[in-house]
């Protein structure tokens, strides 16, 4: 039985973690995440767990680097500009392959930006953030039950994979509430996998652990690089993740994740009552992105439309995909600023349009 | 023929990449001795910095984690919370604790973080060439200072042990020196006592050291451990400030 709770989803990210066995939290505030380390700065105490409010985004992510070292399932939230703080961190925990979860309920940028919802951090998270050649494995959640369920499966792709993996969301799918059930399958709850490689504990009888990103001989630096490309090959095979709805005859590709694809879905359904043959293509995963379910769409795709709360991002990702043998047109608003249903809507049929002329 | 003296199993056989007359090597041995003799070799983990020790990893015979500049304090936090029964020691030049990891120095401090610090003070960036430190001293020539730190430009160095003594979660505090037999023997007893208080669950713990650096200060080893005494020490009294009982 899955009895329901109307919660935040940004709260629901939180009993997330809980319920994934996560027992080591290392927050800063920061709007429009606040939620999610104040709920758990009241569970945490109580399930045995540790809440530390750091001094900084980057002592934040630096103690999840710590913690994560140390071999216990650990998370970090932020907002946009507190996840730039946090990059280092994040190129640093790649260098060592630790695993770790990391929560961005991105917000209008650059520079302090504003507190609305965005989505202008798809860069920043599908190449890494950092400084270096790294991935990080980032879902992106499209309600407050997924909330839940990707967070949950964060702990275990970050545990499977020796990853950070990176819970992108939006201030729009943070604030609100849904009616979501937190049953965890008991193959999460048991998650914990053995972690040979962790620091600590009382060493008796095996060789000393070093976590370390420093090669000072390019060849071995040159190795880890590509040891580790290979494991994201394997990610970019095994992960890719999507959703779709009336994609299987569409004409007209709306590609959204997150809050606009909950904006773009009732667009599609507008554009099918006035006889234009829309779907809607909804990644789950935006690294590694669904390349095979865009090239498989693109088959009877006449056109694309990226519906984006950024001044056009994943756009590339599409055209990548699909490598450009459909137009791919764009349609965003920024700043804070929410897509229109309406403007969806003409942005399909001037797309329905331009691949009939 | 009987061995009267041997190489204290917290110490790495790997040869040490210090530069002739830098007292890192003295104080890598002290650390690994205190830890030899409270017996907690096999509950110890470092975390090293970036700067000229940033390789203490091959060095200390335990689990180690190499931090990124600054932030060993975080680090350490987070090994210290994950694993309490681990003793978590950092390692850390000036410029590394007291300039780029200031705030994690203080706040860790502030928390009451019960980790062990030893902050190796040699008043200048060692790794990088010999650039201004935050605690190069005024009228200190370095490749950055070249005229000399002029306060008024340059601003003033921070005496780390004072600033971290004001705070109430700072449970000890020592500054020490490695320039002689005696002083070397002093600052034994003080990194012991910073890991002991680790072990007894006192807190924050943190041990300066004024250390040498013959390479960047442009001197002999033996003059070096001089400039220590004549120019570091009046600057940088040596003492406790902070010893909560």
């Amino acid at each position: 039985m899955s009895e329901k709770v109307l919660i935040k989803g940004n709260e629901a990210v939180a009993e997330a973690a809980i319920a994934s066995g996560c027992r080591h939290f290392f927050g800063y505030p920061i709007t429009p995440q606040s939620e999610l380390a104040a709920y758990l700065a009241r569970r945490m105490p109580k399930v045995g767990g540790v809440y530390l409010q750091a001094e900084s985004e980057v002592a934040a992510i630096n103690m999840v680097y710590g913690a994560s070292a140390a071999g216990v399932r650990c998370m970090t939230s932020s907002s946009s500009p507190g996840i730039s703080l946090k990059s280092e961190g994040l190129s640093y925990l790649a260098g060592c392959d630790l695993p770790a979860v990391v929560v961005n309920v991105q917000r209008g940028g650059p520079g302090l930006g504003g507190i609305q919802p965005s989505q202008a951090d798809y860069f920043q998270a599908t190449r890494g953030g950092g400084h270096g050649d790294y991935h990080i494995i980032v879902l992106a959640p499209g309600g407050v039950q997924e909330m839940f369920s990707y967070t949950c499966k964060a702990f275990d792709l970050a545990d499977q994979y020796r990853m950070t993996v990176m819970v992108l969301t939006d201030g729009i799918l943070g604030q609100m509430m849904e009616a979501t059930s937190m049953t965890v399958n008991s193959e999460q709850a048991t998650a914990n996998s053995e972690k040979p490689w962790a620091v600590g504990g009382v060493r008796t009888g095996r060789a000393r652990n070093i976590v370390n990103s420093l090669y000072l001989k390019p060849s071995e630096l040159e190795e880890t690089n590509l040891a580790r490309y290979e494991k994201y090959k394997l990610v970019e095979d095994a992960e890719q993740a999507h959703d779709s709805y009336l994609l299987d005859d569409a004409e007209i590709v709306v590609a959204a994740y997150g809050a606009s694809a909950r904006i773009a879905k009732n667009a599609v359904d507008e554009a099918r009552n006035r006889g234009v043959k829309a779907g809607l293509l909804r990644p789950v995963t935006l690294w590694p992105f669904p390349k095979k379910a865009f090239l498989e769409a693109s088959k009877h795709a006449r056109a694309f439309v990226s519906v984006e709360m950024s001044m056009g991002q994943m756009i590339e990702d599409i055209e990548l995909a699909i490598r450009c043998s459909r137009p791919v047109s764009l349609c965003s608003r920024v700043g804070g600023m929410v897509p229109d249903p309406a403007k969806i809507l003409q942005a399909i049929i001037s797309a329905s349009q331009e691949a009939t002329a | 023929m009987s061995i009267v003296f041997s190489k204290t199993p917290m110490l790495t056989d790997a040869v040490q990449h210090y530069c002739p007359g830098c007292t890192h090597g003295i104080i890598h041995r002290l650390v690994a001795e205190a830890i030899d003799e409270l017996g907690v070799g096999d509950r110890a983990v470092g975390v090293a910095p970036v700067g000229c020790s940033v390789l203490a990893y091959n060095y200390f015979n335990c689990d180690c984690v190499q931090a990124a500049h600054g932030r060993a304090p975080a680090v350490a936090t987070g090994i210290k919370r994950a694993n309490p029964q681990n003793i978590v020691f950092t390692y850390q030049g000036d410029g590394d604790l007291a300039a780029i990891g200031t705030a994690e120095t203080v706040h860790a401090a502030a928390r009451g973080e019960n980790i062990t610090v030893i902050f190796v003070n040699n008043a200048i960036y060692g790794m990088t060439g010999g650039q201004m430190a935050p605690t190069t001293m005024p009228g200190q020539v370095t490749q950055t200072s070249p005229y000399g730190r002029d306060p008024k430009a340059a601003g003033y160095p921070i005496r780390v042990c004072e600033l971290l003594s004001t705070l109430d979660g700072a449970a000890y505090c020592e500054r020490v020196s490695a320039d002689s037999v005696k002083n070397i023997r002093s600052a034994k007893r003080a990194i012991k006592q910073a890991f002991q208080n680790q072990i007894d669950g006192k807190g924050f713990s943190l041990v300066e050291v004024l250390s040498s650096c013959p390479t960047n200060w442009g001197l002999t080893p033996a003059a070096a451990l001089g400039w220590i005494r004549d120019k570091m020490i009046p600057y940088y009294p040596l003492g406790v400030y902070k010893n909560t009982p």
